[in-house]
């Protein structure tokens, strides 16, 4: 295995490597690269995914803003690696700096929009809620421009700085294994969250049954605000640790908003192991068809959504609830 | 005489001077009205910092070089035939049903007199029939589809910037002609008209000048994807030597940063058919070595001629970056309609719409991007030559360079009038005049 670092196409020094000739070893190589970008796409899913299904399990609102907690953690940790690379700190710092700024958007963001917008709405028509929230999705899109102005932004430092690795004939770019190393932390810090911490089971309470945790003393209210904010700034946390591998633009938000919802709606909503699940599923298949079939590469993930819903019309970790009266 | 009989008399001669001064006064005719034009672009949105926005910058520097008549000749007459033009800058984003929405505002509510713009195929497509049912001139500035002028005849629609399948024939020839070894190659493209029509142009064209090189890997992503993982490493398990992509802006900058970390450029050469466009961000992010096409002969692939110095130092004065595809596509459109108005106009009178589509048809002239014939779709599409460059940047000046220019000519890789571009492809370019 060799490890490279350092920036610029100049000074790197790969040397090309041939894929293989002979079948198997051609077989092996696309089974790892679909597991090794499966995984990939699934860290970034997962991240992205894990605060709209918290959002919606809690609070059962479909929070299509989710998409500009994505945006503004973007632009805030383009702005973020802009201050520091100017200010030529080290790439860890960098990169500690980056992820903060991006997390620290969205809470100010989250809070903007649960006391300022979202308190107004509660207990309205599910329907009303939706249509709020994307009118939140549209205005903040605008808001992005006042701010940062229409042209994109380049965050790629991180990334580069990073270096890759050569395992064999793959080729994997470090910040991919930070990725999914944060990815996974964030899982394990969620299933200790939920399970060991006062918080976390209040939180489950709430997910099962909003009412009968409210007739038991919980205070709700607490609970929502605390929860949108969280949500909030993991959807942050997820474009910001994204920005240094793509242009940051206008209309990033959208793109993502939809994946998220398939990998929420195959996993359960507001079933952070769903959320995993789920983000694992669409990552493999996904990257699966890339390497093999790329024609049905847009379809795939939705085919398997359309698949698990078929099977299980709640996701694979909800149950059907009994109606209420 | 008495006193009062006097001054009756002055008065009387002061008024008749007056009134006779008046007349005189009144037979100055009325300032011109200006000449009003709809420019319409991405202001906003991802394709706005690409090519939106320098498209609309060149039309507001254009315009006011125009206005004072201090463009190079045989632009140098005052704006239109002597009248001053007024723009209104109108957003293209939207779906299909907003961008005719504002063209018929453009023209009912504000009276334009010509429509020059529009990025997206798709809001060509869609405003052609609404251009031709309202009977207003329109040029289009940008957009690349080939469909416009071979689906049906029309009076008053017109592209001067040549359409898609010159990119991307070009691209297979320059690529033919600088990597003599190559067996086989791969694509990106984004999954919607401009990057299917790209690459079945450029397919088309490989399988007319080099039968024996296959494609491998053909990759259509979503538009805006953003994310090239998956599509990276099925790239790096490839033996081709050359990867087509007509990738532009956001897409193109997120692909270019995440195969840089994994090496793709080392293992293919790269050819971007629009890359022109993103050399001034990317800079030392794109590999040496990567093919780069800029639409025609724009930006650094333009050839050094007065006008083209001209509209350079204007743009970059007033802009501090050098002018990208998008900007001399939209002087061209501009120069292209000045002359028709002008070839038009009779003694002062303003020309109809009927009457500059009659002098549009066929024209030639020479821009900041070259020689311009309107020589297909019966006289309403441009051609022009075409030129491709590979990329190096000037680790000395710092700055980015494109080498190794190859130029061809217009009807080597446009297709001849009366034949549609996918046909004469698919037939082996007949008639292509290649030097």
């Amino acid at each position: 295995m060799k490890r490279h670092c350092g920036g610029g196409a100049a000074n790197r020094g790969l040397t090309p490597a041939v894929p293989p000739s002979n079948s198997s070893g051609f077989a092996v190589l696309t089974a790892s690269a679909i597991l090794t970008d499966g995984l990939v796409y699934a860290a970034y899913l997962f991240i992205v995914a894990i605060g709209l299904t918290l959002i919606f399990g809690v609070m059962k609102i479909l929070n299509v803003a989710h998409g500009s907690f994505y945006a503004f953690g973007a632009y805030g940790a383009a702005t973020a690696v802009g201050i520091y690379t100017n200010g030529d700190w080290p790439a860890a710092a960098g990169f500690l700096f980056m992820i903060l700024m991006g997390m620290a958007v969205g809470l100010v963001l989250g809070i903007i929009l649960e006391r300022g917008i979202l308190r107004l709405v509660y207990g309205k028509d599910e329907v009303i809620i939706v249509l709020v929230t994307y009118a939140v999705f549209l205005i903040l899109e605008d808001v992005i421009v006042l701010i940062w102005g229409p042209q994109s932004y380049a965050a790629y430092q991180p990334m580069v700085s990073a270096g890759n690795t050569e395992i064999g004939e793959l080729v994997l770019s470090n910040y991919d294994i930070v990725l999914v190393a944060i990815a996974a932390l964030l899982a394990g810090l969620a299933y200790w969250a939920l399970k060991f911490t006062r918080y976390g089971r209040l939180l489950t309470t709430v997910i099962f049954d909003r009412e009968t945790a409210a007739a038991f003393g919980v205070n709700v209210t607490l609970v929502y605000t605390a929860t949108f904010i969280i949500g909030a700034m993991l959807g942050a946390l997820g474009g910001a640790v994204m920005a240094p591998k793509i242009a940051v633009t206008l209309g990033i938000g959208v793109e993502v908003i939809v994946l998220a919802f398939a990998v929420v709606a195959i996993g359960g909503m507001g079933s952070i192991e769903g959320a995993l699940v789920g983000a694992l599923i669409v990552g493999i298949c996904r990257a699966a068809a890339v390497h093999l079939v790329p024609q049905i590469e847009l379809f795939v993930i939705y085919g398997v959504m359309a698949l698990v819903l078929v099977v299980r019309p709640y996701g694979l970790f909800v149950r059907a609830q009994p109606r209420k009266i | 005489m008495s006193h009062r009989k006097t001054l009756t008399r002055w008065v009387l001669a002061g008024l008749a001077v007056t009134a006779a001064a008046v007349p005189a006064q009144a037979q100055q005719p009325p300032a011109a009205a200006p000449i009003k034009l709809g420019i319409v672009s991405f202001l906003t949105g991802p394709a706005a910092s690409p090519f939106g926005i320098p498209g609309r910058n060149g039309a507001e520097i254009v315009i006011e070089a125009l206005n004072t008549g201090k463009a190079p000749a045989p632009f140098n007459t005052v704006g239109f035939g002597g009248t001053k033009i007024e723009a209104k800058y109108v957003d293209e984003t939207g779906s299909a049903a907003n961008v005719v929405t504002e063209f018929r505002n453009l023209v009912q509510r504000d009276q334009v007199d010509a429509v020059v713009g529009y990025i997206s195929s798709g809001s060509c497509l869609a405003v052609t029939p609404v251009a031709e049912e309202l009977k207003v001139l329109t040029v289009f500035y940008d957009c690349g589809t080939p469909r416009i002028f071979e689906e049906k005849p029309r009076n008053y629609v017109f592209r001067v910037s040549p359409h898609a399948t010159m990119d991307n024939v070009a691209a297979a020839r320059y690529l033919l002609a600088k990597k003599k070894g190559v067996t086989s190659y791969s694509g990106i493209n984004q999954n919607y008209a401009w990057g299917q029509d790209s690459w079945r142009d450029f397919v088309g064209a490989m399988k007319v000048l080099a039968p024996n090189v296959t494609s491998d890997k053909v990759l259509f992503p979503k538009l805006f994807a953003g994310e090239y993982g998956a599509e990276v490493s099925t790239l790096l398990t490839s033996k081709s030597q050359a990867l087509h992509t007509s990738f532009f802006d956001g897409d193109l900058e997120g692909f270019v940063y995440q195969e840089q970390a994994r090496g793709l450029d080392k293992r293919m050469t790269i050819i971007m058919t629009t890359g022109e466009a993103a050399i001034w961000r990317l800079r030392d992010k794109l590999a040496d070595g990567t093919i780069i096409g800029g639409r025609g002969a724009n930006g650094p692939l333009a050839r050094d001629t007065e006008i083209n110095r001209w509209f350079q130092k204007i743009y970059t004065d007033r802009y501090n970056l050098p002018p990208t595809y998008p900007a001399y596509q939209m002087a061209q459109s501009l120069f292209g309609l000045k002359l028709a108005y002008e070839k038009a106009a009779k003694a002062g009178a303003k020309p109809t719409a009927d009457e500059i589509a009659t002098a549009f048809k066929g024209i030639e002239f020479d821009g900041p991007a070259g020689h311009v014939k309107m020589a297909i779709g019966d006289g309403h599409q441009g051609i022009t030559e075409t030129a491709y460059g590979t990329y190096r940047f000037n680790k000395q000046k710092k700055e980015p360079e494109i080498v190794d220019i190859v130029r061809f000519p217009a009807e080597c890789v446009n297709p001849p009038a009366g034949i549609d571009a996918d046909k004469w492809i698919a037939e082996g370019m007949k008639g292509a005049k290649c030097n």
